[in-house]
């Protein structure tokens, strides 16, 4: 009898030495003369299991992890092929609390198939919500994505319904979806987990996009430093093309649909939508004002969706199993589940999906267990470089986007990095500034140049110099800044800055020299 | 092939892109390891572009270089998740061991220092990307035994493309 044995294919796994884990596996259960099936899945997204190996028995997927090359010839004479107990033996994957408290909808399949097998997306429920759309029409499917109460993942949290209405009534013989896979916030890693695991899901929301809106191209722009993330998803892309998901004729309706992936450049402001159109058009990536919205006007001035890779994964679900049942999900304006992603200073980070109105305590201290170090949580940024720190005592907090707009914070695509009372954060609101000094894009002078002085009075600051009036020149600047950039890169840059001067005024006081 | 006709090959094969120009620079710089200043004219002139043009996009993205990097390319991750669990002390040490700073490549052209904003290794860092690989919960011991170990594959692929 064969036994099956999965060993994620993940960029996080593959860091930690997933390759040679499988290899082992391979090379040990031949020398015991066993036969084995490995399976190359995505992640669970318990990060800090990885590499998590999952043998298949019958009374489930049994997991083990960390797992390393050197300790597998010993878990495999311990009996891991056969579901032993052993000290790596974390039980049955899909019992596990951390897993069961989760409600997975657009990470349903990351995981859990194999994510090149075109046989286990359809198993697991693929391409049920491109079919229905194209059974109910392109208006009823946006009518659908409107009814979902779905909001943009990427940060801003437009209403995704609304955008693909405006496309769609648009006229134009050529319109475009462009999937916005330039995830460079730092915490951030859902979407590259995702076209890792489960890009076939993607393929099949750009298609239902593409159909919704009357777009006959798609464009993903993924980031280069996702390497691992580009070889899936052109793969991906040769797959759903040879099964006829993509190209002329998608699953024989007629509709016509190609998809095609563009590498980003190592630039952080390409995650600025106009941005990465500019770059897609093969430009600077520089930001566009705003209007002409690219619904309108878009790539190459044409009617363009442009939506992160979470949204678009999310449609799939949306159609297959109707608006309604997504909009019950979340709390308030803030509908269906987000993929919060745990990082930086955590004992178990990953990706944790659920409704959105989960507390961030609960995120950070249940699920997360605390910091890595064990040192106590001092700070916690939500949202990316350009998201607030909050203090340890601040994060009761329900994981809404009003809930966080009220605390002047933002959700922003769901990353949440935590950091321990070792942490300065005169030295991180620096970093907010030279972070954004180095990626400005350089249109607008509030950010070009704001982001250079800010640097100099923090520096000024900490130094001890003239501190009341330059505590006030740095409001200014951050008012500025604000009020007076082009895009969210200069204008949220103030966020981290202001938040760890509220919270965290002490680290801000003139370093003296001990006598 | 010349020079000149590797070039053409490039651009040939994304001939009919839409805003080819990106997709064009990764594939000579995966061709030649770096974009010379020398092949901007003709790129610019086979995609009626100006070569001011060409030359903004290619230094607006950090992913291009000008000279070749050396054999052993390090992209240290410097973005606040890393941060969070001591990627500065691990470019402190990369910059001593290896007697480069960051953005430098050293003198005998065994190793590049780069430094990155997210690799989307935010769970288990500090975390770099080495000759196109992803390392994660490095400390300065295992990042060592990263680099050694890719000085000893024979040939220097591995490229992001």
């Amino acid at each position: 009898m064969t036994t099956t044995v999965y060993v994620p294919r993940d960029a996080a796994a593959l860091s930690v030495g997933a390759d040679a884990v499988a290899a082992a596996i391979t090379r040990e259960a031949a020398l015991t003369g066993r036969a084995v099936r490995v399976v190359r899945n995505g992640s669970r997204g318990m990060l800090w299991l990885e590499t998590l190996v999952e043998v298949v028995t019958e009374a489930g997927r049994i997991g083990y992890g960390p797992v390393t090359s050197d300790a597998v010839p010993a878990l495999i004479a311990d009996g891991m092929l056969d579901g032993a107990p052993h000290e790596l033996r974390v039980g049955v994957v899909e019992e596990l609390p951390w897993f069961r408290a989760q409600n997975r909808l657009c990470f349903a399949r990351v995981g859990v198939t194999d994510p090149l097998s075109p046989e286990d997306y359809l198993a697991h429920g693929g391409l049920t919500g491109l079919r229905r759309a194209l059974e109910i029409g392109s208006a009823a499917t946006v009518a659908e994505v409107t009814d979902s109460g779905l909001r943009g993942r990427g940060g801003a949290g437009f209403p995704a319904g609304i955008k693909w209405k405006t496309v769609a009534d648009t006229p134009g013989e050529l319109k475009f979806v462009c999937c916005n896979a330039d995830e460079g916030d730092s915490g951030t890693f859902a979407d590259r987990m995702l076209i890792e695991g489960d890009p076939f899901c993607l393929i099949e929301g750009m298609t239902i996009a593409g159909f919704a809106v009357g777009a006959t191209e798609g464009y993903i722009y993924i980031r280069s430093e996702y390497p691992e993330a580009v070889r899936t998803f052109r793969r991906a892309i040769d797959i759903a093309y040879a099964q006829g998901w993509l190209g002329d004729d998608v699953l024989g309706s007629g509709l016509k649909f190609d998809l095609m992936v563009r590498v980003g450049a190592g630039a952080y402001i390409c995650g600025e939508e106009t941005s990465m159109l500019e770059s897609l058009e093969g430009k600077r990536g520089v930001v566009r004002a705003k209007p002409p919205i690219p619904a309108i006007t878009g790539l190459f001035g044409k009617p363009t969706v442009v939506n992160n890779v979470l949204t678009l994964a999310s449609v799939p679900a949306i159609l297959a199993d109707g608006g309604a049942a997504y909009q019950a999900l979340g709390v308030q304006r803030s509908r269906g589940t987000q993929v919060f992603q745990l990082a930086g200073n955590i004992a178990r980070g990953g990706v944790f999906e659920t409704a959105f109105g989960i507390s961030l305590r609960d995120l950070v201290e249940e699920h997360g267990g605390g910091t890595l170090s064990g040192r106590p949580v001092r700070a916690v940024q939500v949202g990316g470089p350009l998201g607030a720190y909050l203090p340890a005592s601040g994060l009761d907090l329900a994981m809404d986007y009003e809930a966080f707009a009220e605390a002047g914070a933002m959700l922003g695509h769901g990353g949440i990095v935590v950091f321990d009372d070792t942490v300065n954060m005169a030295s991180m609101a620096r970093f907010a500034f030279s972070f954004c000094a180095e990626e400005s894009c350089g249109k607008c002078t509030p950010c070009r140049v704001g982001a250079v002085r800010g640097v100099e009075v923090i520096d000024r600051i900490v130094g001890g110099e003239d501190v009341d009036d330059n505590l006030a020149l740095l409001g200014d600047l951050c008012e500025l800044m604000t009020d007076g950039s082009l895009c969210a890169m200069g204008g949220l840059t103030p966020n981290p800055v202001r938040s760890a001067l509220q919270h965290f005024a002490d680290d801000f006081t003139p370093r003296r020299v001990t006598p | 092939m010349t020079v000149v006709e590797r070039v053409l090959a490039v651009i040939e094969a994304h001939r009919g892109d839409r805003g080819a120009l990106l997709p064009i620079l990764h594939g000579i710089q995966a061709e030649f390891g770096y974009v010379d200043q020398s092949v901007i004219p003709l790129v610019a002139k086979e995609l009626n572009l100006s070569r001011a043009d060409v030359h903004g996009v290619v230094t607006f993205y950090s992913d291009f270089r000008s000279e070749p990097a050396g054999r052993v390319t390090v992209q240290l991750c410097r973005a606040e998740a890393c941060q969070a669990v001591g990627s500065e002390r691990l470019v402190e040490h990369a910059e001593a061991a290896y007697g480069v700073k960051v953005g430098q490549t050293s003198a005998d052209g065994a190793v590049t220092l780069a430094q990155v904003f997210c690799l989307g290794n935010c769970a288990l860092g500090p975390a770099a990307q080495v000759n196109g690989r992803l390392h994660g919960r490095l400390d300065p011991a295992r990042l060592d035994g990263v680099i050694n170990a890719e000085f000893t594959v024979s040939s220097p692929s591995g490229r992001t493309s």
